[in-house]
């Protein structure tokens, strides 16, 4: 952010400290925090030492056999019965859980890198003290050291906390999703697996689940595009409505649309499913009112494709429009309006400022937001899994229906009948690439906003 | 004059009427939902848009049924959300802060990885984090709070959005002053924050009672319905007795109604939070 744009040369070399360094200077190097006590900041010095002495004891008990263990993913990957002969009899041996295996060696790396992390901070300290010192500098005592964690070192004190939730909770669960890409943990290998490469990804992408991925792939991208556009262009309708001259009791007219999207939406979308349902009230008051002749069947396992497509993009209609209006009102509210004005004096009907000025304004402002909710209705999860549940199933595809999108078809690999751990896998990563493209992309045009 | 006036009058009755039709369309189903939360029902679902018979039974059953402790659920639901809506709030508008308000060394880097951690698809973790909890006997309430809690530290955006607008130099006034970083803070960053705050407070608030995902995963497990919270238990209720004889799906819909309701209110008040959330959003900064 603030890069000097004049490098000064580093005022000590590692390799001084090293080589000029006393005793206590050198043995930081392999004992953490030992310089720090010699100047007698005991807090940061013990804490340092400690987390050494801890991490050391960690490594020689379990962390070796977790990390040596993570090469193969255990030893034994069927059930098996072999002959014990120093007892003398048969034996059952299970084989090893890979799941569990493949979790502590991925803790272990991780913390072998939060390691690192701390013992270069610890050289770095030790370089700093080594030049204060040097250069008869005040070198700070253990009470200046304990108050700067409030103050120039309040950083460390308020983010020490979430970042361990953060690497416990989500980085360490990521990269072991990761690294499962890479095994054939699935149905026929539920305990024991192995690395196996980039073989699940060949199996996604050419072998048997390649029938599946690209038309699911197909429909995702259709899906996000439709969703996005019709939420974002009805929204800005609906606003426009709103706003209009002459219409009273905004803010009123603002809520009732409000309230459908409050509503959480497990409650919404799944009632949903019900009032849809071939013999739900939809139908029934269709029928009532003559205005068809047989139930439709909308989002029913027996409905066709492309009735449920459709379906679900009006319903997504129903929850989206009303925040897509919520975000365009507050844009048009702060739009300038000398342009409006005096396309109106020059004879332009309101059609024609709505499509020449008002809604290119506003695309321009919402394009960067307008682009998270594509990669949003990508990942949107809820209005597929609680209204369709992907129905109608495709006997062409494998654990999936017509309207699954890449993340519902994901949830079915793990918590489905097909249990394919490692494609599920890899689908999440192939969904991350295409989020982190598209997401380029809005930078990309956020910064050429910013800067034009 | 007076035709452009009657034109414009006719604009206005058009566009009142088709604002009132739309209005219509959107509450349509949910005013159904709350109808069908009063009709008594035996078939397992409701197939009429106006009741055929009004009860108060669902609400009655919902509340003393034993098959499903709504009760239970909605204790546990309660402590789960209290308790990370203290913890979350905590870290989130630590996290926003620092990255807010304080310069160091590893704020751009953290800004980068937790925009990459972000691309990555939620449901990708779920299974690694049932076998994290799973193997240190985790997967109960505690394990579901230390997940939404674990979670918060991502949750900044924005909260770091409302502190960039505060101007800095209340602090750089502060800090000529000789106040300590801790006490602008405290006495500065706080207290100018208070409806941030309170905003991200109601959203971990909320999020307990509308997850049915991850809590599903974490508190199936165990088969005991008392250990559920709302959201899971309702969706469960809803798979194992959709379409069975019984009144258990109209007591669904009244246990729907009855957590919805202040769910809703809260939404629709905090509304404008959530606008300015969204528009800040596309601005990483």
């Amino acid at each position: 952010m603030f890069k000097r744009k004049d490098k000064k040369p580093p005022k000590a070399t590692y390799r001084e400290v090293w080589a000029k360094g006393g005793l206590a200077s050198k043995l930081s190097f392999f004992l953490m925090g030992v310089s720090s006590l010699k100047n007698r900041q005991w807090v940061r010095g013990i804490a340092y030492l400690a987390v050494e002495i801890g991490f050391i004891v960690w490594l020689a008990f379990t962390g070796v056999s977790a990390l040596s263990l993570l090469t193969t993913l255990g030893a034994i990957k069927k059930k098996q019965v072999v002959f014990d002969k120093a007892e003398g009899v048969y034996i059952t041996k299970l084989p090893d859980n890979s799941v569990t295996i493949l979790l502590f060696g991925v803790l272990a790396v991780l913390l072998i890198v939060a390691m690192v992390f701390l013992y270069v901070t610890n050289l770095r300290a030790t370089k700093s003290l080594y030049i204060a010192n040097r250069d008869g500098e005040h070198v700070e005592s253990n009470m200046e050291q304990l108050k700067s964690l409030f103050d120039t070192r309040l950083h460390t004190t308020l983010m020490t906390i979430p970042i361990i939730g953060i690497l416990a909770f989500t980085v360490l669960p990521t990269l072991y999703m990761i690294s499962m890409a890479f095994t054939n943990y699935d149905a026929k290998h539920s305990i024991g697996f192995s690395w196996t490469g980039f073989q699940a990804f060949g199996n996604v992408l050419t072998g048997d689940l390649a029938g599946t991925f690209f038309p699911v792939l197909g429909w995702t991208l259709v899906w996000a595009v439709c969703a996005t556009a019709t939420t974002f262009f009805f929204g800005v309708l609906l606003a426009m409505l709103i706003e209009s001259k002459g219409i009273k009791f905004k803010g009123v007219w603002r809520t009732i649309f409000v309230i459908v999207y409050a509503v959480p939406q497990f409650v919404s979308l799944l009632m949903m499913a019900q009032f849809l349902d071939l013999q739900g009230p939809l139908n029934n008051i269709l029928l009532n009112w003559g205005w068809i002749a047989h139930p439709i069947n909308f989002i029913g396992a027996s409905a066709s494709p492309l009735v449920a497509r459709i379906t679900v993009i009006v319903v997504n209609m129903w929850i989206g429009i009303p925040v897509s209006m919520l975000i365009s009102t507050a844009i048009i509210q702060n739009l300038p309006q000398d342009q409006i004005e005096a396309a109106k004096i020059d004879g332009a009907n309101a059609l024609q400022v709505f499509r020449s000025i008002t809604f290119p304004q506003i695309l321009f402002v919402m394009a960067p937001s307008l682009i998270q909710q594509f990669i949003g209705n990508i990942n949107n999860f809820n209005v597929i899994f609680l209204l369709t549940g992907g129905q109608p199933m495709n006997n062409n595809y494998v654990g999936a229906g017509d309207t699954d999108l890449l993340v519902t078809w994901l949830y079915n690999l793990v918590f489905g009948q097909t249990q394919r751990y490692n494609a599920s896998a890899v689908l999440g990563i192939l969904i991350f690439i295409l989020s982190a493209v598209f997401s380029l992309f809005a930078y990309r045009r956020t910064n050429a906003f910013k800067e034009g | 004059m007076k035709s452009y006036k009657a034109q414009r009058r006719l604009s206005l009755v058009f566009r009142y009427l088709l604002l009132t039709l739309l209005a219509v369309v959107w509450l349509v189903p949910i005013v159904w939902i709350v109808l069908a939360s009063f009709s008594y029902n035996d078939t397992g679902f409701v197939s009429t848009f106006w009741p055929e018979q009004f009860t108060i039974q669902n609400y009655i059953g919902i509340f003393t049924s034993s098959q499903f402790p709504f009760l239970y659920w909605l204790r546990n639901t309660f402590v789960v959300a209290v308790i990370s809506m203290v913890l979350s709030t905590f870290v989130t508008i630590s996290v926003a802060y620092a990255l807010s308000r304080l310069r160091f060394r590893f704020r751009k880097p953290f800004l980068q990885i937790a925009l990459v951690l972000g691309m990555f698809p939620g449901f990708m973790s779920m299974i690694a984090l049932y076998y994290i909890l799973k193997s240190f006997n985790m997967l109960n309430l505690g394990g579901l709070i230390l997940v939404y809690v674990g979670g918060a530290g991502l949750g900044f955006y924005i909260a770091k959005g409302f502190f960039d607008t505060i101007p800095r130099s209340m602090d750089e006034a502060a800090i000529i002053d000789g106040a300590t970083r801790w006490q602008v803070f405290i006495h500065i960053g706080l207290p100018m924050s208070r409806p941030m705050i309170v905003y991200t407070a109601l959203m971990a608030f909320i999020g307990p009672w509308i997850d049915f995902i991850f809590s599903g995963i974490i508190l199936s497990s165990s088969g005991n319905p008392k250990t559920y919270t709302i959201a899971y238990g309702l969706y469960n209720m809803l798979h194992s007795t959709k379409g069975s004889s019984t009144t258990y799906f109209t007591q669904f819909i009244a246990g729907c109604v009855v957590i919805a309701i202040p769910i809703t209110i809260l939404f629709v008040v905090m509304q404008k939070f959530y606008v300015n959330g969204i528009t800040a959003g596309a601005d990483k900064g």
